[in-house]
């Protein structure tokens, strides 16, 4: 498949590099927000839809920066912009959705210190992808996210019923099952035909 | 002005220590764990990214601490990323000046600097709270700390993984390389060891754990809203 087509973008940022597992972006939420599989679902949805969001104007930014060769202001404004459609999203939610919102409430300011959303946007600057790959990596991402996080939810709601040794209790358990999550995902590697 | 000076304590050597161990931003804190995991494959790329990160650590709480009386309470975290996206930028512009090729290595990862949630964390937690001088005492701990912990991890990784330590061969060429150490599985493998052992060593010192405060790493609570 080719490299540059649409679908191995998706594909490619969904499964075979996926964003949690394979790139180590959005490690945090990842650990911290994976304790219930609604919580967990939810928080995916946010992130993707700020993913898409701020992919998208940072798509546009860059166009702007590069015409003014301004490039050294690139992380500065993707930051802010990140910031600022966070606070937008607060306000679409709060205004259209108040029910949404109650469930993503605490999650938003989460999201802005998320690498995963940073992330998106500096790949597909340095990858020079256009604007409909732009858009499509965005998606990929934030699908890969999110079948990460709830795969890892649904792994820790199991483990609650069982019997574990004191030592492995909180954060170690979590990274030892992310290691075994990433092995499994290793073997998507080679999808589509050509390797990552 | 008033606040602050009144739960001032005087600056001690804890102050410096509590990061290096005690309250070690990876191990215990659980901060900042992207870049851990993604630059840890080689001793060289976990020291330069340790190195960068106590440079942006350093400077940006150096900064928002003198700058703390200013800074108004509801754009304080705008601000505290904006000094940090600037001392990054710079960071990755001289790396970028002095090697090229550990550039290209650490890809993404050093403008991703700029989401650390440690840095981020300690700007909103101490510097904003405490003196110029306790405040660069303490982030300069936490950095090393956080050195600390990548060196650990990417010498385990790049020990297994590839035989050698900073280049040097140190197994003989009869040794199997494990290649997954240095693959993403092998990052947080390593890092569920360290946090076991750690723990296990901890439980036979004083009977208890290591309280790793799952999900309130990275909350900066109270963005503007």
């Amino acid at each position: 498949m080719n490299p540059e087509s649409l679908s191995y973008i998706f594909l490619s940022a969904f499964l075979i590099n996926n964003f949690v597992l394979a790139m180590f972006l959005g490690l945090c939420p990842f650990v911290g927000v994976s304790a219930k599989r609604d919580t967990a679902f939810n928080m995916s949805l946010a992130t993707t839809f700020v993913m898409f969001v701020s992919s998208t104007c940072a798509y546009g930014i860059n166009q702007v920066l590069t015409s003014f060769d301004l490039e050294f202001l690139r992380l500065i404004s993707y930051i802010a912009l990140i910031a600022s459609s966070v606070q937008l999203v607060e306000m679409v939610l709060k205004k259209f959705s108040p029910a949404l919102f109650r469930a993503l409430g605490i999650f938003l300011p989460l999201i802005t210190t998320n690498c995963a959303i940073l992330g998106v946007a500096l790949f597909q600057t340095s990858r020079e992808y256009d604007f409909f790959q732009s858009v499509t990596f965005s998606l990929g991402a934030g699908a890969g996210f999110g079948l990460a996080i709830v795969l890892m939810a649904g792994l820790r709601e199991k483990l609650e019923l069982s019997n574990l040794p004191n030592i492995t209790q909180a954060a170690a358990l979590s990274m030892m099952l992310a290691g075994i999550l990433s092995l499994t995902f290793m073997g998507f590697a080679g999808l589509g035909g050509a390797t990552a | 002005m008033t606040q602050t000076t009144k739960k001032e304590t005087p600056l001690t050597l804890d102050v410096f220590t509590a990061g290096l161990w005690k309250e070690n931003p990876v191990f215990v804190m659980m901060l900042g764990l992207c870049p851990v995991l993604a630059v840890t494959n080689s001793v060289l790329n976990s020291l330069a990214m340790g190195i960068a990160s106590i440079f942006v650590l350093v400077c940006s709480n150096a900064l928002v601490s003198a700058l703390r009386n200013f800074i108004p309470k509801q754009v304080r975290i705008t601000t505290y990323i904006i000094i940090i996206a600037t001392f990054v930028t710079l960071v990755d512009y001289i790396i970028q000046a002095v090697s090229l090729d550990l550039y290209n290595k650490l890809g993404a990862f050093i403008q991703l600097i700029v989401v650390n949630c440690l840095i981020l964390g300690r700007a909103e937690a101490y510097a904003s709270k405490n003196s110029f001088t306790k405040s660069v005492v303490s982030a300069f701990g936490m950095g090393l700390g956080f050195t600390l912990a990548l060196v650990m991890l990417g010498g385990v990784r790049e020990l297994l993984g590839a035989g050698q330590l900073l280049g040097y061969q140190i197994f003989s060429t009869n040794f199997e390389p494990w290649v997954v150490m240095i693959l993403p599985p092998g990052g947080f493998i390593v890092l569920g060891s360290w946090l076991l052992l750690i723990n296990y060593l901890e439980q036979r010192k004083t009977g208890k754990l290591i309280s790793q405060d799952e999900a309130s790493h990275c909350a900066v609570q109270g963005t503007p809203s």
